[in-house]
């Protein structure tokens, strides 16, 4: 059975249709790389299936794990194992990371039905799982996001996803901003996360995140539309010929062609 | 002039029942109420209480009562005829009718001393516990030595429906460091009206953390003024639901230059409550090289609170740096998003992040059994008002 299945989906901000019908089925282990220029949806895609109110759903439907994912809370995704990796990730000053994230993971934990861990476990686990990350440990005192580099953030997101072990991950644009030892340390943590029970859709606007965390299959998002599937190879010819190759072009070069 | 005799009317039997004190007290008593008679209760047409409402506590019948009083620190109670002519000194009931009351109902003074170079490192606690259906007048008079160093902390706290109207003057010597906070957790039908007048000498250096919790209707007044080099920072917190109103005014007032003023204020707002913050700043002509920030933020939880902000700066001198700020925000919806997406419910996410709004506040109290006393009646309060 599938994990994910998304069938016509729409979603609209505002009076503005984002999502005109997307089709998408994720079975469990696979990773999925949803490519498409600026203004294509794919943020939307990520963040609709994270459950952010901001998004109106107005067709389709998601199933996931066999439930209505849309009828579903942002909390409740996230306890039956859905996770985000923020494009921007969020400063929330006067929570530290610590804190944050022991209430996350005791949370889903409980969900889970397992018992939640007591302070010293999850120092150890925390801390085996920062330094697989490299990252610095003060960052762990440290309010949410607050002062942190934009490499620190995207590090940070991923590091989460280690701790909590989601079934299904959303990178969305998780290699925006980064220099190429940041881009290949994020791919690092993200490829020893991959198993055969865990899903991933990797949200990119450039291919060259693909030659590090190398994908099953390859979306073409144009117009909140997937206008074309393939397997990691056309994450190549993407490479090659442009988006344009496809007939989609940036939301702006496409006003401007109107 | 007759809806005043209505008002201060009952007030008078209630003074006249008085027993008898000490002749000079009785001089003070009656030189206040009979300026109390005058001013009667402050209108909303008064500039100073605009946003602030006091008739229920005009028409209200209350008798004249007295408060428990628990005072941790037996060595420094200090005499109250060795206090004689500082009493009152600070406390101008000319202009303030509140004040001008506490003053007619002067009875028990709790008179703080610490002599000069002391260092007292365990805090002073001094908690005031009023009675059902009663009006008390707390009176505290701190008076720190120069270069002595103390912490103090006054809790205002009873039950049922009364009014507390208390009084401190605190005078902090040359060098004296004061380190004061005021945790009002009065009832939920109280009326608390609370004024606190603060001396510095030069060089001295004072930190109020005034926190409120409690009450329905709440005015704090905090004045302070500063001699040559002196430093001032005053925390703020203000915690409101339901229908509650706190009114916060305060009143720096730089005397002489080289002072140093810092004000951070922050509110909470949930329900159908109200907040006023009034923050005055004097820089008087001789005052140069002042250096004073001013600093007001609110967090409104709900679409019927309001708040009223106003900063109030006077500045006669030239060579002086002030600056002040005021924010009234929501619940940021994107961290809102940011904590769901890591299964943390919504009710939780809520209270975390109010709570973390009113982190600063709580990271500067200085004593540990305070501070995690407030952050246990913090996390209550947010996590009942989340659900």
């Amino acid at each position: 059975m599938a994990l994910l299945e998304i069938t016509n989906l729409h979603a609209t901000v505002g009076d503005r249709e984002i999502l005109k019908g997307i089709d998408l089925t994720v079975n469990a282990g696979e990773v999925h790389a949803i490519m498409g220029p600026n203004g294509s949806g794919k943020s939307t895609l990520a963040q609709v299936l994270a459950g952010r109110e901001l998004y109106a759903v107005t067709a389709g439907q998601v199933r996931y794990d066999g439930r209505d994912l849309l009828a579903m809370a942002p909390e409740d995704r996230a306890r039956a194992g859905i996770f985000l990796a923020f494009q921007y990730p969020v400063e929330i000053p006067g929570v530290s990371n610590l804190y944050f994230l022991k209430a996350a993971l005791n949370t889903i934990r409980k969900t889970r039905g397992l018992p939640e861990l007591d302070a010293l476990d999850f120092l150890n686990l925390v801390r085996e799982r920062m330094k697989f990350m490299e990252m610095d440990q003060a960052l762990l005192n440290r309010p949410v996001n607050a002062g942190f580099s934009g490499g620190e953030k995207k590090r940070n997101e991923i590091f989460q996803m280690a701790v909590l072990e989601p079934r299904l991950a959303i990178l969305d644009e998780t290699d925006s901003g980064l220099d190429i030892d940041a881009l290949k340390q994020v791919a690092n943590g993200v490829n020893a996360l991959r198993s055969p029970d865990r899903s991933m859709i990797v949200v990119t606007h450039y291919q060259r995140l693909l030659n590090y965390i190398v994908p099953d299959y390859v979306h073409v998002l144009g117009d909140g539309r997937i206008v074309k599937s393939g397997g990691k190879e056309l994450a190549l010819e993407l490479e090659e010929s442009g988006y344009s190759g496809l007939g989609i072009y940036d939301e702006e070069e496409a006003v401007g062609k109107v | 002039m007759t809806a005043v005799t209505e008002q201060t009317g009952a007030w008078l039997a209630e003074f006249t029942g008085q027993p008898a004190p000490a002749p000079w007290i009785q001089q003070l008593r009656e030189a206040a109420f009979q300026r109390f008679a005058e001013l009667g209760f402050p209108t909303t047409h008064d500039e100073d209480w605009r946003f602030t409402n006091v008739a229920p506590i005009a028409r209200a019948a209350f008798r004249t009562g007295k408060a428990s009083r628990v005072v941790k620190a037996p060595d420094a109670l200090g005499k109250l005829e060795h206090a004689r002519l500082q009493l009152a000194r600070y406390a101008d009931f000319e202009n303030h009718a509140f004040v001008a009351l506490n003053t007619a109902f002067l009875d028990e003074v709790t008179v703080i001393e610490i002599p000069r170079g002391a260092l007292i490192e365990q805090p002073i606690e001094i908690t005031y516990e009023a009675p059902d259906a009663v009006a008390v007048h707390p009176r505290t008079l701190i008076l720190v030595g120069p270069a002595a160093q103390c912490r103090i902390v006054e809790t205002y706290q009873g039950s049922g429906r009364y009014f507390t109207n208390a009084v401190t003057e605190i005078v902090a010597g040359e060098g004296a460091v004061v380190d004061h906070y005021k945790v009002q957790r009065e009832s939920a039908e109280a009326f608390h009206m609370g004024a606190h007048f603060v001396a510095l000498g030069r060089s001295a250096n004072f930190t109020s953390h005034s926190i409120a919790l409690g009450g329905a209707l709440v005015r704090n007044d905090v004045a302070v003024t500063l001699s040559e080099g002196a430093d001032a920072t005053l925390n703020g917190l203000y915690i409101v639901n339901g229908t509650q109103h706190v009114d916060n005014h305060t009143a720096i007032d730089h005397a002489q230059p080289h002072g140093t003023s810092r004000e951070l204020y922050k509110g909470i707002l949930d329900g159908k409550a109200s907040a006023v913050f009034n923050g005055r700043i004097l820089v008087r002509k001789d005052a140069q090289k002042t250096d004073s920030k001013q600093t007001n933020k609110n967090l409104v939880l709900s679409d019927e609170a309001v708040i009223d902000t106003k900063p109030e700066l006077q500045i006669f001198a030239d060579d002086v740096r002030c600056t002040h700020g005021a924010t009234i925000g929501q619940l940021d919806a994107e961290a809102m998003f940011y904590l769901q997406s890591r299964g943390i419910g919504r009710g939780d996410a809520r209270s975390l992040l109010t709570y973390a709004f009113a982190q600063d506040i709580v990271d500067r109290i200085r004593i540990e059994s305070l501070k995690s006393s407030l952050e246990r009646v913090l996390f209550e309060k947010f996590h009942e008002h989340a659900h």
